[in-house]
């Protein structure tokens, strides 16, 4: 556990009533209700949950890649004064990969497989950043590849994605995540796709990115111990509906819940009493 | 950037030998075609007194019932057919592709629209829909390419569509369209080149079809003027005559088959069983 960024910072990201349900199956299908909560600077968030819980869609809403066709979406998501989950997708597309980007579960497929390494780390960069030229663009890219903890980042800047494994796969995605230093990172169960080994670097790189650069971090997971290790504060879930909040260490030593109560008994000892 | 190494590119042609076997038929066909361009035995609209000549040396596939020299004839007539079966895969394709990416991705009421006047187009045969547009345009070489591309376009937005519509849900175009990158581009880099192997696939069928409905086309007269013949009109001019001199159907007629041959054997070595390029 590290020390909770000041309270009084002000929120950067500020949900209200976030209410998304599905009406494609004829019965409409409620997949998060009412959910309120606030990220503040620098501050890892967690969202724990079973799967189907919500919280990956929560996710997208947040860096608005909701399928807007095939959802009833109501309430507000504000960032920077702007309802993401309302405007425009050339607005969204102005914070997208700039203040806010996302990395996803599956390494694997994460990445497209007949681009280089390099050309996908620069991705936000030849769109947010179009003055720069070729050599200031891999320059970055390589810094962040570097940043990601990748081995030898000039080499793997023209490598391919299927000559990497998925560590290393995770890593640039972290290094195209975070090339443009981003106020918040969204990571949907980053590691779940991992072995414990990789998992744990993986959660160290995260938390350097959160205190080397103050990007805020929601991190999305099912795995309680990963979330306490590294989450200031934690939201829990459940069937679309956050049942609990708090500093997480207060969360897990004081679960109020009852739901919460049965996922922290689930925690297997050894990890608890480290 | 894709891999354009051919020797990395054939490493991963699902069944190379199929894929070989067809490439090697169709470079002959086109070798026959630049010969064509830069050297023929005769002037292939020349007629002389040799009416109905049999093989010779002189003329190697004989001679037509105005003289001419059919293997001339022949070498002219590929490259006719080869034109307009490359100009309807281009506009087949290219219009078609380009409407199956655009409705896939964006779905919504566009797309309704948009599929259901192409089903409407397809329900039509491609060669009647030709004979429409010709009548209506008159019979010249571009119209039928126009003709027949514009037949053709349904059955490429179909595919097309489909694979927009699985590629699109793709992590890595999600991620794409999450750093901020434009509908254009991540259609064009992140969804086209990985529907490739489909892509590949379905030209080569539809290049064959097109060769086919060419064919079928000027066996009606449709297409371009005589003197000038495609390999379907001399197979059609040539059809009385056939048990006097055979090579002035089966010289074209075996072209033809060239052809068709080489590009389906291209495209079933494309073809792994899920029907995708590996
Ligand atoms: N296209 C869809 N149509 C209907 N329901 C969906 C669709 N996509 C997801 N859901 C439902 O939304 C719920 C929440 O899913 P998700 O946010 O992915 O859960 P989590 O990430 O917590 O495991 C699930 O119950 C799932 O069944
Ligand atoms: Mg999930």
């Amino acid at each position: 556990m590290q020390d909770a960024p000041l309270s009084q910072d002000k929120p950067i990201l500020a949900i209200r009533d976030l209410h998304l349900e599905f009406h494609d199956h004829g019965r409409p299908e409620v997949v998060v209700e009412d959910l309120s909560f606030e990220l503040r600077r620098a501050e890892i968030l967690g969202i724990v949950g079973e799967s189907g819980s919500g919280k990956s869609m929560t996710a997208l809403a947040i860096a608005g890649l909701l399928n807007r066709h095939a959802l009833d979406c109501s309430g507000t998501i504000l960032f920077d004064g702007v309802d993401l989950l309302h405007c425009g997708r050339a607005t969204l597309r102005r914070y997208q990969g700039d203040e806010i980007s996302m990395i996803f579960q599956e390494p694997m497929t994460s990445l497209d497989p007949l681009q280089r390494i390099g050309m996908q780390v620069e991705e936000a960069l030849r769109i947010h950043r179009a003055e720069l030229s070729a050599a200031e663009r891999r320059k970055m890219a390589i810094r962040a590849m570097a940043a990601a903890g990748l081995p030898d980042p000039e080499q793997v800047y023209g490598m391919y994605p299927h000559e990497l494994s998925g560590g290393m796969r995770q890593r640039v995605m972290i290094a195209a995540a975070t090339v443009l230093k981003p106020q918040i990172l969204i990571a949907d169960e980053p590691t779940t796709a991992l072995d414990v080994t990789t998992q744990a670097q993986i959660i160290a790189l995260l938390r350097t990115i959160n205190a080397e650069d103050q990007t805020a971090i929601v991190f999305i997971s099912h795995d309680l111990s990963l979330v306490r290790q590294l989450c200031h504060r934690v939201i829990v879930m459940r069937k679309g509906v956050a049942v609990e909040s708090g500093a997480s260490d207060e969360v897990f030593r004081n679960p109020r819940h009852p739901y919460t109560k049965a996922l922290v008994d689930a925690i297997p000892k050894v990890v608890l009493e480290r | 950037m894709v891999s354009l190494r051919p020797r990395a590119l054939l490493a991963r042609v699902p069944n190379r030998g199929l894929f070989c076997a067809g490439a090697v038929i169709t470079l002959l066909v086109i070798a026959l075609v630049i010969v064509g361009m830069v050297w023929m035995p005769y002037e292939p609209t020349a007629m002389s007194a040799d009416r109905l000549q049999g093989v010779s040396v002189a003329h190697p596939l004989g001679t037509d019932k105005m003289g001419r020299d059919i293997l001339s004839r022949v070498m002219y007539g590929s490259r006719i057919t080869l034109l307009v079966a490359l100009g309807t895969m281009a506009i087949g394709a290219g219009l078609g592709i380009l409407v199956g990416a655009v409705t896939g991705y964006y779905g919504g009421i566009v797309d309704e629209v948009v599929m259901r006047v192409t089903d409407g187009l397809f329900a039509f045969p491609s060669v009647l829909l030709a004979l429409v547009f010709v009548s209506l345009f008159g019979s010249s070489t571009l119209n039928v390419m126009w003709a027949l591309g514009i037949a053709f376009v349904p059955s490429f937005a179909r595919v097309s569509r489909s694979e927009v519509i699985r590629c699109k849900h793709l992590d890595y175009v999600k991620n794409a369209r999450l750093m901020g990158v434009r509908d254009v581009r991540v259609i064009f880099v992140h969804i086209l080149p990985n529907m490739r192997g489909v892509l590949l696939s379905n030209l080569m069928i539809g290049f064959n079809n097109a060769v086919l409905s060419e064919a079928g086309l000027s066996f009606l007269g449709i297409g371009s003027q005589p003197p000038f013949a495609s390999l379907g009109q001399m197979i059609s001019e040539a059809q009385e005559v056939f048990f006097i001199v055979p090579s002035a159907v089966l010289g074209p007629g075996l072209v033809i088959v060239l052809m068709v041959l080489g590009f389906s054997l291209m495209g079933e070595g494309l073809r792994s069983e899920e029907g995708r390029m590996a």
